[in-house]
């Protein structure tokens, strides 16, 4: 053994996060939202396939064709933030390169996310 | 980041075959993984060939066999051999379980026997398990109460007494937690699900008083959390045990509290 420390001590590390629940409990929730979310994303693909653009804009430009979209982008890519997460703490051990990964993933997901709501506003809004 | 191959001095390489007595009709391979920390050679697959009609059924009476007749090197725990001990924990076939009650009879082709997955070796099919059973002493599974001691036992109902069916009969055999990739990739933190069936044997167990203080030291994203539900531990549990339900209702417990 390279240090002396007693196995127990080893196990109780930096002791409990006392927290996990609350991370657990979104994941399921935002992975609830999606599913009608994402139906209404795919009958609104399929609706307006082969569509002209202003007739998508016209289909965005109702409040609540808009609203379903935004809501999506927002439960979605907290979903995909929160999934990545786990990934990164499961696969990367070094502690560096885990903050850094953890830190770009939390960059990368608000980047996706502000550029989306900006896309379907402007999309929705937009003159 | 998470290892995938085996570093060089880990590689395994071909070993010795040790061939069965002639005029042996009843002749099965055992391919059996050898490493010894007295030597700096590589691990090796030892190949044994046994004579199934001189050999009791289970694969541990013919690791005994070949032990005694064979080649005494070769190391191994066992104790009961009927299945209660958890001591013969190997990966037999690809999978977990116990060499004492697995049929020689339900193997197809050669026998492949490798020590508990992901384990460091102490020797052959030993494993070193301190941090496994630091785990279990982790989650302090014994009765914790406040109240004054009755003067007899700490009473139960049949009803409250049937939670517990399906968990206390753990034997700690490993199997499940060897199993598991997150126990793989985080077992220095992730306390696996040997450990986190027997801290929901007494999160359920009526008589307990320490419930919040077991859920508190279980809210933690690695000691809890790492299980994503693979399911490997419950179909390794030669025991028949549901380790990824129990998990699963800790996690429910959790939210529970919160909500």
């Amino acid at each position: 053994m390279a240090d002396m420390r007693t196995p127990l001590s080893r196990v109780i590390g930096l002791g409990s996060a006392k927290s996990g629940a609350h991370h657990f409990w979104l994941q399921r929730v935002t992975a609830a939202a999606n599913v009608p979310l994402a139906l209404f994303l795919i009958a609104s693909l399929v609706a307006l396939s082969g569509a002209d653009y202003l007739t998508v804009k016209a289909y965005l430009g109702h409040p609540l064709a808009v609203i379903a979209l935004l809501a999506l982008i927002l439960s979605g890519v907290w979903h995909m933030r929160l999934g990545m997460q786990v990934i990164i703490e499961d696969y990367v051990i070094a502690e560096g390169l885990k903050t850094l990964s953890l830190l770009l993933n939390i960059f990368f997901s608000a980047v996706i996310g502000i550029a989306c709501i900006y896309a379907a506003l402007k999309i929705g809004f937009g003159s | 980041m998470v290892q995938l191959t085996l570093p060089k001095n880990s590689t395994v390489t071909e070993g010795e075959t040790f061939k069965a007595a002639p005029g042996a009709k009843n002749v099965r391979r055992f391919r059996v993984y050898r490493w010894s920390p007295d030597d700096t050679a590589n691990p090796r697959i030892d190949t044994y060939e046994v004579d199934l009609d001189q050999c009791g059924p289970m694969v541990l009476d013919a690791l005994i066999k070949i032990k005694n007749e064979t080649d005494q090197t070769l190391t191994f725990r066992r104790s009961c051999r009927e299945g209660i001990c958890g001591s013969c924990a190997m990966n037999i076939d690809g999978e977990n379980t116990l060499a004492c009650t697995k049929g020689i009879g339900e193997v197809k082709g050669d026998v492949k026997i490798y020590p508990l997955p992901h384990m460091p070796v102490i020797k052959d099919l030993v494993p070193d398990l301190t941090n496994f059973y630091a785990q279990h002493a982790f989650i302090e599974p014994w009765l914790q109460t406040k109240s004054a001691e009755p003067e007899k036992e700490w009473r139960q109902s049949h009803d409250d007494r049937e939670k517990l069916d399906g968990l206390y009969e753990c034997i700690l055999c490993a199997c499940c937690s060897t199993s598991c990739p997150s126990y793989w990739w985080n077992g220095d933190r992730y306390l696996g699900p040997a450990a986190l069936l027997q801290a929901y044997r007494w999160l359920i167990d009526s008589r307990d008083e320490a419930t919040g203080e077991r859920l508190d030291a279980l809210e933690d994203p690695f000691r809890l959390y790492r299980c994503h539900t693979i399911m490997n531990c419950t179909r390794a549990c030669p025991k028949g045990l549901n380790p990824a339900k129990a998990i699963a209702e800790i996690k429910k417990m959790m939210v529970e509290r919160q909500s």
